[in-house]
């Protein structure tokens, strides 16, 4: 790495990353404990989990900016394993996720990112607004008039505040001054002291207090399987929306590779897995962090205000926090998506609120992502066996037919194919010419086969010009109509 | 395509079908296809795995043992095809009808007649293929399914080609007949014939009355018309009055009853086809 690089990665946004750190530090509190409380730990499990993940991942991770820590994706998955075995199962399986995810680092699987489309990225982002939104209605319901008062104060704050002045985070200044408020007045508000208990010691290396047999490893792999996925894939698109928000390209596979190193290690310090989490990532973006400095110092903020300023933290009031998240929620919503749908092509639109859909009701941004992205391919291998025609031409004397064929052959588009022939008509030849094809997979021969055979059956002579490079390639592998035993027996008459 | 099928065959009412074709193009100057159907491909018996463990993957190396095999056979039906075509072609031309193209299918004929002939004005086939057992009466097989199948109308060929000076219209007073009688009077195929329109039965319940009706529209269509009403059977007075008045085609509606009814109690076309021994032009 070139060292230019590696200083701008670092110093390129000292002030910015330093401020934003400290506001993704405050927005990581509340959180750590929700998520930590989601998955059935103590809240410190949570809080350890964060600073450690965001500590390594800054020097280990491909996307300068982005912040990971512990989140309510992965959290959502844990709930069994800790139910079922305990806290220390938890962390052999954040180690073995890891692991998976080092590895996945190492086989460069960042390429599957290609295959999530514009559209599932929206539908994904949408429906995370909607979760992030979700999660904060419990702190609206059943809580003292007061709260709403505080909510809207600091909502008004953050919004108003940078039409005074953007020198400051206006969510920083939201969370200092309604703390403030509620000290100075002796406001009777939940606060992030009522949501659990907050560590008092530095975390420190322990092995998680498991046998090391196979029994072991076959009740953590599942788990850990799921956690390595949806993990990776959430810090992937992640990725890919810190990259469109700071326009600058990042390292998917060294990513990869850094989830990993953070979970082992976290694992190992006693905290539950993480990955990366949009909603800090783009407060952090959106506070001015653009370097590695900013996750960094967002990790080490947060252990020292558990640490140091243990008793102020406690103090804050979640009025302020929830203020903080719902900014988070709105920001991250596309709200140009919903003018874009009346413009945008029916599939797309379909893909993205399917996603939204899928994800809002399972509360599992994977299986969104999945539906989307298998729709999306659906979409898409439709509209290419759209882009098919079959023209043809009668030689004269009625005695030869070319059929010249256009378009992508292949499992979609094969039926057409095969259907594209007149095998009623008696020729002496007949020409296929696919110079303007492409035969892209064994339905695709098939169909070709099906073709040759059948007019050779009705005493055709079949000649297949313009096959492409690649349509050779595999036609010569898989295809039956060009094997001695098909043709010889009849070209030797 | 605007014009005239002519089915043809290898049997000997091939040459009489395409005198016929030729006959019917010079009266309408529509052109004349010949179309010849090489017929059901039967199954290949040599290498048939009949242990029933074909599985899926089987099918295509299954299908190209079949090709090969029947390869050889399906060339030597389409050398005899092409020649047939080839002969039917020169034989129409010679007999003075404009265009003429041809078209050999594989299968079927009647799904060849219904693939080409959709939009063709009228078809041309003759009584009984080379398939059709010549001792025994009954029609080809082929015959009454084309009929059916075709909705335009459908020139039966006799065996031997004679020249058409007058027609015979069986009227029976329904839908069928009265497309016949819109058919003679709105295509060129029958203009200028003398025209005979018989009833069977006793002309009770207006029937009477209709064929007078249609005779009147013929007259007011130029055509000269002997409109009579006989009493008896469908088959016989129709049979009688072609043998007395030296008819040389008969009109008719084509089977106005179900298939079923006419499995029962036999179909008046099918009989009417069958006993006489001049061409026969169906109308749907």
């Amino acid at each position: 790495m070139d060292f230019t690089r590696l200083r701008a990665e670092w110093f390129g946004n000292v002030r910015g990353d330093l401020l934003a750190g400290l506001v993704v530090a405050l927005a990581l509190i509340p959180e750590a404990i929700a998520f930590s409380i989601i998955a059935g730990v103590d809240p410190k499990i949570g809080l350890y989990a964060s600073f450690s993940i965001a500590v390594i991942i800054a020097f280990a991770g491909g996307r300068p900016g982005m912040i990971s820590a512990a989140t309510a994706a992965m959290a959502i998955l844990m709930i069994d394993l800790v139910k079922e075995h305990g806290l220390e199962y938890l962390l052999a399986a954040t180690v073995v996720t890891g692991v998976l995810q080092v590895l996945a680092g190492f086989l460069r699987l960042g390429f599957v990112m290609r295959f999530i489309s514009r559209s599932v990225m929206t539908g994904f982002v949408n429906a995370l607004a909607i979760l992030i939104f979700l999660a904060q209605v419990p702190e609206l319901i059943g809580v003292p008039e007061l709260t709403y008062l505080m909510v809207a104060a600091g909502l008004a704050i953050i919004y108003l505040l940078p039409r005074l002045t953007r020198a400051v985070p206006s969510p920083l200044v939201c969370i200092v001054v309604l703390t403030a408020v509620s000290i100075g007045f002796g406001l009777d508000l939940r606060t992030v002291g009522d949501m659990g208990e907050l560590p008092s010691t530095l975390p420190v290396f322990l092995l998680p207090d498991v046998p090391l047999t196979l029994d072991t490893l076959l009740i953590v792999l599942p788990y850990a399987a799921t956690l390595t996925v949806v993990g990776l894939l959430e810090s992937l698109m992640t990725a890919s929306i810190v990259d469109g928000l700071t326009d600058t390209p990042s390292d998917k596979n060294r990513e990869c590779v850094g989830q990993g190193v953070a979970n082992v290690a976290t694992g190992f310090l006693g905290g539950m897995a993480g990955c990366a989490m949009i909603g800090q990532s783009v407060i952090n973006v959106k506070s001015g962090g653009r370097g590695r400095l900013s996750t960094l110092s967002a990790g080490l903020f947060l252990l020292f205000l558990i640490l140091v300023l243990g008793d102020w933290v406690r103090q804050i009031p979640m009025a302020a926090l929830v203020a903080v998240m719902i900014m988070v929620s709105i920001g991250t919503f596309s709200w140009s998506s919903i003018r874009n749908l009346k413009d945008h092509p029916a599939s797309s639109s379909v893909v993205m609120l399917a996603t939204v859909v899928v994800v809002v009701a399972t509360h599992d941004l994977a299986q969104g992502v999945l539906v989307g992205v298998l729709l999306s391919g659906l979409f898409f291998a439709w509209k290419v066996a759209r882009i098919f025609r079959v023209t043809s031409a009668l030689s004269p004397d009625g005695r030869h037919r070319t059929y010249a064929v256009e378009g992508e052959v292949f499992f979609a588009s094969s039926e057409a194919f095969v259907a594209a022939f007149d095998f009623r008509e008696s020729l002496e030849r007949v020409t296929i010419d696919v110079t303007r094809a492409h035969i892209w997979d064994l339905s695709g021969v098939a169909a070709l086969d099906t073709a040759v055979l059948k007019f050779r059956r009705d005493g055709a002579d079949v000649d297949i010009v313009g096959l492409n490079a690649a349509s050779t390639t595999i036609v010569d592998r898989l295809a039956v109509h060009d094997k001695p035993g098909a043709l010889e027996r009849l070209m030797g008459h | 395509m605007t014009g005239i099928l002519a089915c043809i065959d290898g049997s000997i009412y091939s040459q009489s079908v395409c005198e016929h074709a030729a006959w019917a193009g010079r009266r309408t100057s529509r052109p004349v296809e010949v179309l010849h159907a090489l017929g059901r491909r039967e199954v290949s018996s040599v290498p048939a795995n009949l242990s029933g463990n074909l599985d899926a993957g089987e099918s295509e190396t299954l299908l190209a043992e079949l090709s090969s095999l029947d390869a050889q056979r399906a060339k030597l039906a389409q050398k005899r095809g092409r020649l047939l075509l080839d002969d039917a072609k020169a034989r129409i031309e010679a007999a003075g009808a404009g265009e003429v193209t041809v078209r050999l299918r594989n299968g079927d004929i009647v799904d060849a007649v219904a693939q080409t002939g959709a939009g063709s004005r009228l078809v041309v086939i003759g009584k009984r293929g080379e398939a059709a057992d010549f001792a025994s009466l009954h029609l080809g097989s082929n015959l009454e399914r084309v009929v059916r199948a075709s909705s335009e109308p459908v020139l039966v060929a006799a065996r031997a080609w004679r020249p058409i000076r007058r027609f015979l219209l069986a009227y029976d007073g329904g839908p069928s007949a009265s497309r016949a009688v819109d058919l003679a009077l709105g295509d060129p195929l029958l203009h200028g014939l003398e025209c005979h329109l018989l009833m069977a039965g006793n002309g009770e319940g207006g029937a009477g009355a209709r064929l007078e009706a249609a005779a009147a529209r013929l007259r007011a269509g130029g055509f000269e018309v002997q409109a009579r009403v006989e009493p008896g059977d469908a088959e016989d007075v129709i049979a009688r009055a072609v043998e007395e008045h030296a008819i040389d085609l008969l009109v008719m509606g084509a089977y106005g009853h179900s298939r079923i009814r006419a499995l029962i109690i036999g179909s008046t076309t099918t009989a009417l086809v069958r006993s006489c021994r001049i061409p026969v032009l169906l109308v749907r």
